[in-house]
């Protein structure tokens, strides 16, 4: 009996411990993906590597700055479709909660969540592309725009909701309007988390490839005008990673590092944004 | 013209989702006086002082029929416009609610920012309602810090101020000190006392005895019909009904 | 400074009129309008993006129909097309990674609701949280140059050396590989089946776990009798809602995987999943049933994905909602 006892007890310490080993290995990846990451792309980094255009072929040096500039373009076209849709319809679900409406866009919110990004670039392919004749960053803006909507929207229907109903009813007891109660009061108090939403969705965006694959499709060069193809970080990645050279797998490295501290330095962002609380100061 | 009331309910129901809150109501409130709602929760004093400025029905669900008179006008007829009504009857809540992204300053400023540019300074108006309710003192040096930064007693004084900005004749006070300690508290009866002056003050309360101390009226209800109005010092000493004397004797509620 | 309008009646005889308006509000009507549009647009678009796929399809569909599923020739140059090898790439790279995540995340899940001081909860699940942010095709270039190399040099021959009896663990070791795939899954899964399960843990109330403990349990048999069964279902759904995201998961799978239209027992062999045979051959396509074929893939993988992403969120929210029933509170 007492030994059963012992046994038990020490059955439960060998498995708490075995589940804190599954923490070590589950977060050994993180650390083994940046450490790489920076062991071999941090070499590369140096002025020209953001500032320049792609070598030729067989010739070192050059640099992704028409790939920084394209997925600047894109995202930013993709946040001037996406974030209104999204803002409008989040908020337009936590203002009128009960509504069919809200709720159907709630559940194909999460629908649209759950779609394969790969999927939302062939319909921006047969939508854009196809009917445009040629590939654009413009298609790719509309893919990243379509992956955008659903976060921003979920996110801002939460923060909106998380407002206390009191602020609305004060602003209503005031005489201000159901809109201006909305906008002026509700939103502007769940700004800050509607700011780190947004962020968030960006950066998720920022990284993806597959939307842009056949849609932005990539390019040598420097281009500016979104109706024409154009590169993107992740698809130089991607690019230079398939490729057959040396050198282009250490463009490959430092064009991935540059991702993902864009990435990261988005993601922190809006941790550091949260835990600040909003409305705190002024 | 002092004759006529200043807020008049008649045979008014008000009703969630079809189930009345309050049955058949009928109501006077004059001008110029503190009026107190008694009763124990869920007696439907709180659905009655939404209706008087039309708060009832943002609820989803929420209905009401007959009818209120402010002024002598219906309030529930097609003319009226529930914004413009809320300008004149003001109304302060629970919990102290300043709007939180705002200073102390733009909290008071809020209800103005909405009317029609009037020919008075903006700095002078704030500052006068401050005064209205007895803040202006304390926080005169820091008009642009945030509200959050007040006490809650401050800050529903501050509220109380907002309120009396855009100039309201009738202000609509739902349980003001139920979150305050003691001394807030004080404060805000102090300053409610004063205020009748130039306002109709109609105030739900659950604390008995800030209803003797404080009001000129008062009408207990009791689930959700009116059982007795009269003026506050026949109500507690003298009432008519069972009921009231049950409740403010204490053997219930 | 101030003088009141002394005792009594309204300023100016008549209250400067609350009745100047009719009972509408054209800002509010605007409002209103715009968020309905916007809210409008997702069914649109997602119905728009339905319509597009099908259509995109048409040829295809109308070519081998259902067949096209079952069929195991993808040959471009003959213009016969059939997904059975990347629909079974695809199930198989998806199930591997599971059966890889699922026990981590579980036990991530576990250790930090269930065991993990206070101090280090909130650092560790921002650290996985973290994992969840890298790009999928950052994923691709490490799997490609590192975790490859490493699978072919260590694990793979170990694999081989003691399982090699097995079919799934015998023939030529190649380096990309279906193996390798899960693997990458795997990893880039996990995030998500951690912080969903360890949301329904920690919607399991408290007491339950005092009266274990105070029937005298030791702390795992706490977790395994009281906690883990209650959490059950939703535990299901964060592991269907991490399926969701292997399915559907492009650039990592089709950097690694090697991409073979062949089915092939072996997990060494190369494979190819729905979404990879998309990002590879689409911009090479170069006939109309071509176009068709790919576009049927992703209309398939789509109908898959929403089945399974469908079945999984109503599992969790059958849990969560259970949790906030008794809670009280949205």
């Amino acid at each position: 009996m007492i030994n059963s006892r012992r046994v038990r007890r020490w059955t439960s310490n060998l498995m708490v411990g075995v589940v804190g080993l599954t923490v070590l290995i589950g977060i050994l990846p993180l650390f083994l993906i940046l450490g790489t990451l920076v062991v071999k792309g941090a070499g590369s980094l140096n002025l020209a590597f953001f500032l320049e255009t792609p070598a030729p072929v067989g010739e070192t040096g050059g640099g992704v700055a028409h790939a920084i500039v394209g997925t600047l373009l894109i995202v930013a076209v993709a946040c001037l479709m996406g974030l209104p849709i999204g803002l409008a319809a989040g908020i337009h679900a936590a203002e009128f909660p009960g509504t069919r409406l809200s709720r159907a866009t709630r559940f194909l919110a999460d629908v649209m969540n759950g779609t394969p990004s790969i999927v939302v670039g062939v319909f921006a392919w047969t939508w854009v592309v196809a009917r445009q004749g040629h590939f654009s960053g413009l298609a790719g803006s509309v893919a990243l725009a379509l992956l955008m909507i659903p976060m921003v929207m979920r996110t801002t229907e939460e923060l909106i909701l998380l407002v206390p109903n009191a602020l609305r009813e004060a602003a209503l007891a005031l005489g201000y309007s159901r809109w201006r109660t909305s906008l002026t009061i509700v939103a502007r108090t769940a700004l800050p988390g509607l700011v780190t939403g947004s962020l968030l969705a960006v950066a998720r965006i920022a990284g993806e490839t597959a939307p842009l694959l056949f849609t932005a499709l990539g390019s040598q060069f420097m281009r500016t005008d979104v109706t024409q193809p154009m590169s993107a970080l992740p698809l130089a990645v991607f690019a230079y990673a398939t490729g057959p050279y040396e050198e282009w797998h250490r463009l490959a490295w430092a064009s991935a590092l540059v991702l993902i501290l864009l990435v990261l330095f988005l993601s922190l962002l809006t941790r550091l944004a949260t835990r600040s609380r909003f409305g705190s100061h002024e | 013209m002092s004759d006529r009331p200043r807020v008049e309910a008649q045979n008014l129901t008000a009703s969630y989702h079809g189930k009345p809150a309050i049955r058949e109501v009928s109501l006077s409130f004059q001008a110029n006086q503190v009026h107190a709602l008694i009763g124990p929760s869920g007696c439907g004093k709180s659905t009655f002082l939404r209706t008087i400025n039309r708060m009832h029905e943002l609820t989803p669900g929420a209905t009401v029929e007959g009818s209120v008179l402010v002024d002598g006008k219906d309030i529930y007829t097609s003319g009226i416009n529930p914004m413009h009504l809320r300008r004149h009857v003001g109304m302060v809540f629970q919990k102290p609610t300043p709007f939180p992204t705002m200073s102390i300053f733009d909290n008071v400023a809020a209800g103005l920012k909405i009317l029609p540019r009037s020919e008075r300074p903006l700095a002078e108006v704030v500052e006068e309602a401050l005064r209205g309710a007895a803040l202006w003192d304390e926080v005169k040096d820091r008009l642009n810090k945030s509200a959050l930064s007040l006490s809650g007693g401050q800050q529903q004084r501050l509220c109380i101020a907002r309120t009396l900005a855009p100039g309201p004749t009738v202000i609509l006070l739902d349980e003001p000190t139920s979150a305050l300690d003691p001394t807030a508290t004080q404060r805000i009866e102090e300053l409610l006392y004063k205020l009748k002056s130039k306002y109709t003050i109609v105030i739900v309360t659950h604390n008995m005895q800030q209803a003797a101390r404080l009001s000129d009226t008062t009408s207990f209800f009791y689930l959700g019909e009116l059982i007795e109005h009269a003026d506050t010092k026949s109500l507690f000493t003298t009432p008519q009904k069972e009921r009231t004397e049950a409740y403010v004797t204490g053997k219930f509620g | 400074m101030n003088e009141p309008e002394s005792n009594v009646a309204p300023p100016k005889g008549e209250p400067h009129g609350f009745q100047d308006l009719s009972g509408t509000n054209v800002g509010d009507i605007v409002f209103k309008t715009v968020l309905i549009l916007g809210a409008l647009l997702i069914p649109v678009l997602l119905g728009f993006l339905v319509w597009e796929l099908v259509d995109g399809s048409r040829l295809a569909i109308q070519e081998y129909g259902l067949g096209f599923l079952t069929s195991s020739t993808w040959d471009p140059v003959a213009e016969e097309f059939g997904a059975l090898p990347l629909i079974f790439g695809t199930l198989l790279s998806s199930l591997l990674a599971l059966l890889i995540a699922v026990p981590l995340s579980l036990g991530v899940a576990v250790f930090l609701t269930e065991f993990a001081p206070a101090r280090i909860r909130s650092p560790i699940a921002f650290l996985l949280e973290l994992l969840a942010a890298i790009p999928s095709v950052v994923y691709g270039l490490w799997g490609i140059f590192v975790l490859i190399p490493f699978l072919r040099a260590t694990i793979f021959p170990f694999l081989q050396g003691t399982l090699g009896f097995l079919p799934f663990f015998s023939g030529p070791i190649y380096g990309p590989s279906m193996l390798a795939a899960a693997v990458i899954l795997a990893i880039m899964v996990m995030p998500y089946i951690m912080s969903v399960s360890r949301e329904v843990l920690l919607a399991v109330p408290a007491s339950q776990r005092e009266a274990a403990i105070a029937l005298g349990a030791t702390r795992w048999e706490a977790v395994t009798t009281a906690v883990i069964p209650s959490a059950r279902s939703g535990i299901i759904g964060a592991i269907i809602l991490g399926l969701g995201r292997a399915l559907g998961e492009t650039m990592a799978v089709t950097m690694v995987i090697g991409n073979t239209h062949e089915l092939a027992a072996s997990l060494f062999a190369p494979g190819y999943t729905m979404a990879a045979v998309v990002a590879n051959e689409f911009t090479e396509a170069s006939t109309d049933i071509h176009f068709a074929a790919l576009t049927y893939v992703a209309l398939a993988l789509f109908v898959v994905t929403l089945a399974v992403n469908a079945f999984a969120r109503l599992l969790v929210w059958r849990v969560t909602q259970k949790a906030s029933g008794s809670g009280g509170g949205r």
